[in-house]
């Protein structure tokens, strides 16, 4: 009987690809970031009306009045606090080779949150702000943490907390291969995947304020300026990497390794386009 | 005693039959389960594989090693049509995102 169900929740699963397939050149193939931006933004405003602009950095909590006052309630302890208190000791200790973070960062690290991820001439690639913590670590001889635990929730968080209000300041240089990673981000981020057939946009575009089981789903717009995040439903903080791995999960596709180029570029993406909206991490979700 | 004969010959003859229709099954499992990793490998050069079809995978392996190759079968089968719409999705995605982009 098992294999019955299964066999026909596969043949479901094509019918609705079939059904969701679009003729190709919908849109237009020469990236705009700057439109792209303006769009992005729009649509967001004219969607919630009432939500004040740099309002969506605060997730399901711009969207509902009750879950904002509740919010508000909870920044006065907030959950997070933890993770931030470790993640300035982390900061301020020197590696075993007398070096530290600071010596690794624009600034010595402080107030430089909202400038990553950077597209490296150099590399041709994007850098996000985890990427570089790690780097910064083996170029010391420290070995690299996991993107997803809580070592690097807590740098992240402690980097964040110093650049609070500070609008995002995305760049996208004049070089092909950035656009290209702009457009690739870009790409990821409206692919549908997993059995689900969910892409990013599916909840973050299509469905924010509404209810996925008990949650309310953010809005894509400022989505990242509250990373990283405590989560009630991990009792735990999550870094942008454990975001984008989890979400792939939970619309059952298998996730890429963290900091795989895809994550990479879909941060690079998610960023420029809330370019302007203040960093409020870290923050705390239900 | 040609009744014992007859008796000893049938069970031998069911303990063949049933050898080999055992030693079938299994290379049918082995087809089965080479043509659910292919496509699913496939899935995975398309940076699109289902976690659905890794746990399809995952039963078929254990109820071969239980030796219930029917199953097995089954769910290899399973995998390989779940592989191929992994597969599917990620060759229609290559278009059809632009349709959900906000302009």
């Amino acid at each position: 009987m098992r294999p019955v169900i299964h066999f026909a929740s596969a043949a479901l699963a094509l019918a609705a690809l079939a059904f969701t397939a679009v003729p190709s050149a919908v849109a237009a193939d020469k990236p705009d970031p700057v439109a792209d931006a303006k769009a992005f933004r729009n649509f967001f405003a004219q969607k919630f009306p009432k939500v004040k602009l740099e309002d969506f950095v605060n997730g399901p909590y711009s969207m509902n009045e009750d879950m904002h006052r509740q919010w508000e309630e909870k920044e006065q302890f907030p959950p997070y606090e933890f993770s931030l208190d470790m993640g300035k000791e982390m900061f301020s200790k020197p590696f075993k080779n007398g070096k530290s973070y600071a010596d690794c960062f624009p600034n010595k690290g402080i107030g430089i949150r909202q400038n990553y991820p950077y597209f490296d001439a150099g590399e041709g690639k994007v850098v996000t702000l985890e990427l570089a913590l790690n780097r910064c670590r083996e170029a010391n001889g420290e070995p690299p943490f996991s993107y997803v635990k809580d070592e690097m929730a807590a740098l992240t968080a402690y980097m964040a907390f110093t650049s609070r209000g500070k609008p995002f300041d995305i760049k996208i240089p004049d070089d092909p291969r950035a656009l290209e990673a702009y457009q690739n981000g870009k790409r990821y981020f409206y692919t549908r995947r997993g059995q689900l057939n969910f892409s990013c946009a599916t909840c973050h575009v299509q469905t924010p304020g509404e209810r996925i089981r008990a949650e309310v789903l953010a809005p894509a717009l400022g989505i990242l300026n509250a990373m990283p995040i405590y989560r009630s439903e991990w009792s735990g903080m999550g870094t942008i990497s454990r975001r984008f791995t989890t979400c792939n999960s939970q619309i059952r596709g298998v996730p890429l390794n963290p900091q795989d180029d895809e994550y990479r570029d879909l941060e690079y993406y998610l960023s420029y386009v809330s370019n302007g909206l203040p960093i409020s991490g870290p923050g705390a979700r239900p | 005693m040609r009744t014992s004969t007859f008796v000893v010959t049938s069970v031998l003859l069911i303990a063949g039959a049933t050898s080999a229709l055992a030693a079938g099954s299994e290379a049918d499992f082995k087809a089965a389960y080479a043509a659910a990793e292919a496509a699913n490998k496939e899935a995975g050069s398309l940076r699109n594989q289902w976690t659905v079809t890794a746990s399809a995978l995952a039963a078929a392996k254990k109820a071969a090693d239980a030796g219930d190759f029917d199953k097995a079968i089954a769910s290899s089968k399973e995998a390989e049509a779940l592989a191929k719409a992994s597969i599917f999705q990620a060759t229609s995605e290559k278009e059809a995102w632009k349709a959900l982009e906000i302009r």
